[in-house]
């Protein structure tokens, strides 16, 4: 019986499971594979060689970039790899900052119309995702939506040419086009929280502040860390939004896999830039994950 | 008390105004009379529209996009759907593993997901790029959100009914048609609503993996480079925003709909 429960089970997942090899994890290998090939020209050499990965730490003269200095002979991936992270780091923080409050505000405040609430907030995060960061064109450009409502206001003469195309708009764009996303899970941690919880601690004595930090902010964070995470491993990798408000400055490593790609016709070393980028994520993951103390927060929350 | 509830209120408000303000100066500039987005508004005109509509290569993309989210969208809820019941309702073999691959198009960056497909599909298998290739990344985007949707819709009612139709005798087919379908009901169309939403607004896939055949989306990128274009492209973002969110909003209302209220934390 038993065994036949699991032929069903098994039966009933291969059709999903056979699609999701195909496309997912075969591309994956495939992308690996490539990554130890080189491209010669216009035709890709198939013997395996680390040259990709040693083109990326190979040491040379190297170049400065915001007073760090690149001791490598090919400096543009380390350098993008570093302001991507540190770009998304801060969008992520942003974002985490300015979404706790209102998960908060659903959790805690709203007792009619929750649903609508929720629904006003996924809105944003199913709509699509170019028109959101193309919006923001609209907003900073040089002929955009606040250069002429202030010149028309009499505030200013000409544009300001500092809004748009610099890591600035990247990470306000970023930040906002994932913030909805962001206060989702937040909220779910906090409407789990026992409110009988709350009331003891307010009953025994605690300010509304000391409650907050004492109750409130541990128990909320499985979900506070899900939503940093959520929002930091995509923004990493993110194409489009360096590519519509970055401009040269505001460029990622996303930009750069697209030109090795696509323009610069250099799969292999395309391949090499996108693994070590994911296995970078990874591990900064693992890293924070670890630093947090991620499995005593869980084990404390699920009592 | 009530000085607080003000403070928060007043910041979910603007915290409102943020999400949907950028968004919406394009519905605004897009009947505005001028070429420019820009302040003040010359005066309201929907001549934007009428040109769009007029636009032969977007009415192709617009085409190969509504059929992509058709195929997309029913193949993965085809697809999701057994899937999901085999997780929720019987024994698999390593499914945490199992589960957490099914997962990875949620957490990898869709820019290397878009590109492992194109080496495999140009250097490996040498298949020319067409709509089928978008069709393939789509779907493996897909997958995971329907089932998401799915086994949550799955897990939300009675077992014991299927039981129940189990021991009075009915086959394994005739309680899946009579039990369990109309109960998923409500799930199997919002994962096919939500998974036509995400194939018809996907764009860097699909910009890695389209051959000759535009999507809506890559068609949308292309034009965003010129600013002449720009009254027309806003005219076409503005129906394709309006068209997501009516979208959205049916999809999470049927959602909803089946879902138990004791349940509030449940997305």
């Amino acid at each position: 019986m038993a065994s036949s429960h699991t032929g069903r089970g098994v039966a009933l997942l291969s059709p999903a499971m056979l699609v999701m090899v195909a496309t997912l994890a075969a591309p994956l290998l495939a992308l690996i594979v490539m990554s130890f090939w080189t491209q010669q020209g216009f035709t890709i050499d198939r013997s395996f060689t680390l040259a990709n990965y040693w083109k990326l730490i190979e040491p040379g003269p190297g170049v400065s970039w915001m007073g760090i200095h690149f001791p490598l002979s090919y400096p543009i991936p380390a350098i993008l790899l570093l302001k991507s992270l540190v770009m998304s780091l801060v969008a992520t923080i942003v974002v985490i900052g300015v979404a706790y409050p209102m998960a908060y505000f659903l959790a805690f405040r709203v007792t009619r119309n929750k649903a609508m609430w929720i629904i006003l907030l996924t809105i944003p995060f199913w709509t699509s995702y170019l028109l959101r960061v193309f919006s923001w064109k609209i907003v900073l450009g040089y002929n955009g939506a606040i250069n002429s409502g202030l010149m028309a206001a009499g505030i200013i003469d000409k544009p300001l040419e500092f809004l748009l195309y610099n890591p600035l708009a990247v990470m306000i764009t970023l930040a906002h086009s994932w913030i909805a996303f962001a206060v989702l899970p937040i909220y779910v941690s906090l409407e789990k929280i026992d409110r009988s919880l709350l009331e003891a601690a307010s009953d025994l004595g605690d300010s509304r502040w000391k409650r907050f930090r004492r109750i409130t902010l541990p128990l909320s964070m499985p979900g506070t860390i899900t939503a940093t995470l959520l929002v930091f491993i995509p923004t990493v990798g993110d194409y489009v939004t360096p590519s519509l408000v970055g401009g040269t400055g505001g460029t990622m490593i996303g930009s750069l896999v697209q030109q090795l790609f696509l323009k610069q016709d250099n799969a292999p070393l395309g391949a090499a830039v996108s693994l070590v980028t994911l296995l970078i994520i990874a591990v900064l993951v693992v890293i924070f994950l670890w630093a947090i103390g991620y499995r005593r927060i869980r084990s404390r929350v699920n009592g | 008390m009530s000085r607080r509830f003000d403070l928060l209120t007043v910041y979910a408000v603007v915290f409102v105004i943020f999400l949907y303000g950028p968004m919406l100066l394009m519905p605004l500039f897009s009947l505005n009379q001028a070429n420019f987005a820009t302040f003040p508004i010359e005066g309201l005109t929907l001549k934007h529209y009428g040109e769009m509509a007029q636009n032969t290569s977007m009415i192709t993309a617009l085409k190969n996009s509504l059929l992509l989210g058709i195929g997309v969208s029913v193949t993965a809820t085809a697809l999701g759907l057994p899937a999901a019941m085999a997780f929720t309702r019987h024994r698999v073999p390593g499914s945490a593993g199992l589960l957490s691959f099914i997962m990875l198009p949620l957490v990898v960056p869709s820019i290397v997901l878009g590109v492992a497909l194109l080496v495999i599909l140009l250097r490996v298998l040498g298949v020319p790029l067409s709509l089928w290739t978008v069709a393939a990344g789509h779907l493996m985007l897909c997958i995971p959100f329907g089932m998401t949707v799915l086994m949550s819709r799955l897990e939300g009612f009675d077992r014991s009914l299927e039981e129940a139709s189990g021991d009075l005798g009915a086959t394994r087919w005739s309680t899946f048609r009579r039990i369990t379908l109309p109960l998923a009901m409500p799930g199997v169309i919002s994962s096919l609503l939500l998974c036509f939403i995400i194939s018809f607004d996907e764009f860097v896939i699909s910009f890695f993996l389209t051959g000759t055949q535009n999507t809506l989306p890559v068609f949308l990128y292309s034009q965003l480079r010129f600013p002449n274009r720009l009254p027309g492209t806003l005219a076409l973002g503005t129906l394709i925003l309006l068209g997501s969110a009516i979208l959205v909003i049916l999809a999470e209302v049927l959602r909803r709909r089946g879902t138990p209220s004791s349940n509030p934390g449940e997305l």
